[in-house]
């Protein structure tokens, strides 16, 4: 039976990764990922999970580990953030393309310069186009729910791709919370064991990653876009079956107090509990604020998100990353894409806030929306405005 | 010693494998000295293997797809990779027999690449793989520059060479500075098995390649590869220049057991560095001084050899 504990995000996490009965991590400790790592080195050290944690040189290696191991045909997950995914992204790009299911816990973090260990999504935003299916997670207990969810549909032969669970460094990869640790009957009941479809196997020779002449490259890489879009059914039901069996319903995007909300805030991530609790204050004042928290990333749910921001005049759209010399942030672009031209879509502002740890506060989710209704009396020169910089 | 040396059968002309695991139809030059090494350790590796190529000529001439030329399950990720993915892939077989999800067999697992993915760009990802003491060998194909990108300069070009990148002019001479020392490197590493190898001396080479996998543990084996593309060298003289590389003393042919060094063929009568550097466009702009500074230094890498081999 699940239990309810207090415990540290990290650790509950690593347990998911544990409990899934991985068979290979290799991995490379950068802060603040490495509570992750640290665990489940432990955990394979003490005979907890019969699994091979292979100390790697760098995230490069890490990466490219997880590739042979993959191929393979083992269980394999890592975990990295900020610098690290950084040095990794050469090698992130190719396990979509050749469907190797590799699972990553991406513990978001800034990027230098300046050097920051703080959180912000710079990290990730940077590595958008990857090709692996990417969610975010709120609270203690997604981390946890997400990651066994991240196996089972990376590992589905009718997806057969890599999927990174996104967590907020130290807000939420280092806080104590509550969270309900499924038991291991729990987990296998869920996750079935991984099977796949190709492997590095002497008996049936293959050959894994040939060159692309320019007559295939072009169908390879859509391919491998087709894989990813049509992943979306099965990560719905993955999530359907979670809820049936545990109880807890997640879905691509999240709302909260948005039914008859005339501005809505748009978040991904932890900032997102902040964010609910200022809906809750504005609405306490009578304004029509709600809220719509994106948790599928790639492939982007644009129904889902359509549908959530429903009769809403105003998105205040927060991105965690600043993209420099761009028309806005990548979420902000995003949204402004799926809606342009759309009839009776929501005027779109997009606010940078949080970067490199700066904390964002009841009273600047507050802002935001008040300067988004400001806005759309009259436009503002940029498409965004970097929230809580210090002048002086 | 090594248990595993004394029960294999040495490769000799009468016992060679008659199939080809890389087979013919690939897109290699005339030739070509890398290909053909490659295909020799092949043979001496036999079926149950997996190879872990990093990208480069051998790479690109065989799987342009949907063709491939490998009769053996292959794997190409990236170029300074592959010691990784056989990191990878060698503790994936480690736990997936130990919990019983494949078969108990063993299967070797063998890294490629060429100079510049190993001297170079791949040196760090190498060096992890051989501390961590993967049961893997890692096989350097030594063409001495980067021959798929067009002849650029490795760490592997030797002095003097001429390449896109180390071109001689007024004011240079070529390559100005001495081959790396990657087996060197790879013995630092204290792995049970390091090895020289010469595709002109095919039955050494194979030889090498068999003990190399039969070594449990990190196996390193360097593969000086001849190239008439990048070297501006007759394509059917690549086998002789294989011969007076070693005949020269400029490429020794050696083991590395245990940290043990052992000559595998003592050249006592070496010719001069002379007869191996002419007939090859590389080294056609060198003076009499450079060839005698390359002569000295071959002499003096070679007695530190010999002393090794003696202190070892």
């Amino acid at each position: 039976m699940a239990k309810r504990v207090g415990i540290e995000v990290s650790i509950a996490l690593a347990e998911a990764v544990k409990l899934a009965n991985v068979d290979v991590i290799p991995a490379y400790p950068i802060t603040p990922q490495t509570h992750i790592v640290e665990h489940l080195s432990e955990v394979v050290a003490n005979g907890e999970v019969d699994a091979e944690f292979v100390p790697v040189e760098s995230e490069h290696a890490a990466m490219s580990c997880c590739c042979g191991s993959s191929a393979a045909g083992a269980r394999t997950f890592t975990s990295s953030s900020s610098q690290g995914l950084l040095l990794m992204s050469e090698i992130l790009f190719i396990p979509g393309p050749m469907r190797f299911p590799i699972v990553m816990a991406v513990v978001n973090r800034a990027l230098s310069a300046p050097i920051s260990i703080w959180n912000d999504h710079q990290d990730i935003m940077s590595q958008r186009d990857i090709g692996w299916i990417q969610t975010f997670a709120d609270t203690g207990q997604e981390a946890f729910d997400l990651m066994l969810h991240a196996f089972r549909v990376a590992e589905d032969r009718r997806v057969s791709l890599p999927m990174i669970v996104n967590i907020d460094g130290f807000t939420l990869s280092h806080v104590v919370e509550a969270v309900e640790l499924l038991s291991q009957e729990e987990v296998d009941q869920y996750l079935p064991p991984f099977k796949p479809r190709y492997r590095l196997d002497t008996r049936k020779p293959i050959t894994m990653g040939p060159v692309g002449m320019p007559e295939v490259y072009s169908e390879a890489r859509v391919a491998h876009n087709e894989a990813l879009k049509a992943s979306r059914r099965v990560i719905l039901q993955g999530w359907k079956e979670f809820a049936d069996l545990f109880g807890r319903q997640y879905n691509p995007v999240e709302t909260y107090r948005s039914e008859d909300a005339e501005v809505l805030l748009v978040t991904m991530g932890s900032i997102s509990e902040t964010a609910m609790t200022a809906i809750d204050t504005m609405r306490d004042k009578g304004q029509k604020a709600g809220l719509v928290k994106i948790r599928l990333w790639r492939p982007f749910p644009g129904p889902e998100f359509r549908k959530a921001a429903g009769k809403a005049k105003i998105l205040a759209v927060v991105d965690r990353c600043l993209a420099p010399g761009a028309v806005c942030g990548p979420v902000g672009a995003e949204l402004r894409s799926l809606f342009y031209k759309v009839p009776g879509s929501p005027k779109i502002f997009n606010f940078i806030a949080g970067l490199g740890g700066r904390d964002v506060t009841v009273g600047r989710f507050e802002e935001m929306v008040d300067k988004a209704t400001a806005f759309a009396k009259k436009r503002p020169k940029e498409l965004y405005e970097v929230i809580g910089v210090r002048e002086k | 010693m090594i248990p595993e040396f004394e029960k294999f059968t040495r490769f000799k002309a009468k016992n060679l494998p008659k199939e080809e695991l890389l087979a013919p139809g690939h897109r290699a030059c005339q030739g070509c000295g890398e290909v053909l090494a490659l295909r020799m350790a092949m043979k001496a590796l036999g079926k149950n293997v997996i190879v872990c190529m990093a990208t480069g000529c051998m790479e690109i001439i065989t799987t342009p797809y949907p063709q491939t030329a490998w009769k053996v399950p292959w794997i190409h990720i990236a170029f300074e990779n592959p010691a990784s993915v056989a990191s990878g892939i060698e503790s994936a077989m480690k736990v997936l027999r130990r919990k019983g999800k494949i078969s108990k067999k063993h299967v070797d697992i063998v890294a490629v690449g060429g100079d510049g993915a190993t001297s170079d760009i791949g040196l760090g990802w190498i060096s992890g793989a051989l501390e961590r003491g993967h049961d893997f060998t890692y096989i350097c194909l030594d063409n001495e520059a980067y021959m798929n990108t067009g002849v650029q300069r490795s760490s592997c070009t030797p002095y003097g060479a001429m390449t896109t990148t180390s071109p001689p002019g007024k004011k240079s001479f070529g390559q100005v500075t001495w081959k790396k020392n990657m087996p060197g490197i790879a013995v630092a590493h204290n792995i049970p098995y390091v090895a020289t190898a010469s595709p002109a001396y095919f039955l050494d080479l194979m030889n090498k390649v068999k003990k190399a996998a039969l070594v449990k543990g990190p196996a390193y084996i360097h593969i000086y590869s001849p190239c008439p593309t990048g070297w501006g060298s007759a394509p059917e003289r690549s086998i002789e220049f294989a011969k007076l590389v070693v005949e020269t003393r400029v490429f020794p042919l050696y083991e590395v057991i245990e940290g043990r060094y052992i000559m595998s063929r003592k050249i006592s009568k070496p010719k001069p560095v002379q007869e191996y550097l002419k007939g090859q466009r590389r080294f056609r702009h060198l003076d009499e001084e450079h060839i005698a500074y390359i002569q000295q230094r071959v002499n003096a890498d070679y007695e530190k050899l010999v002393r090794l081999s003696e202190m070892t």
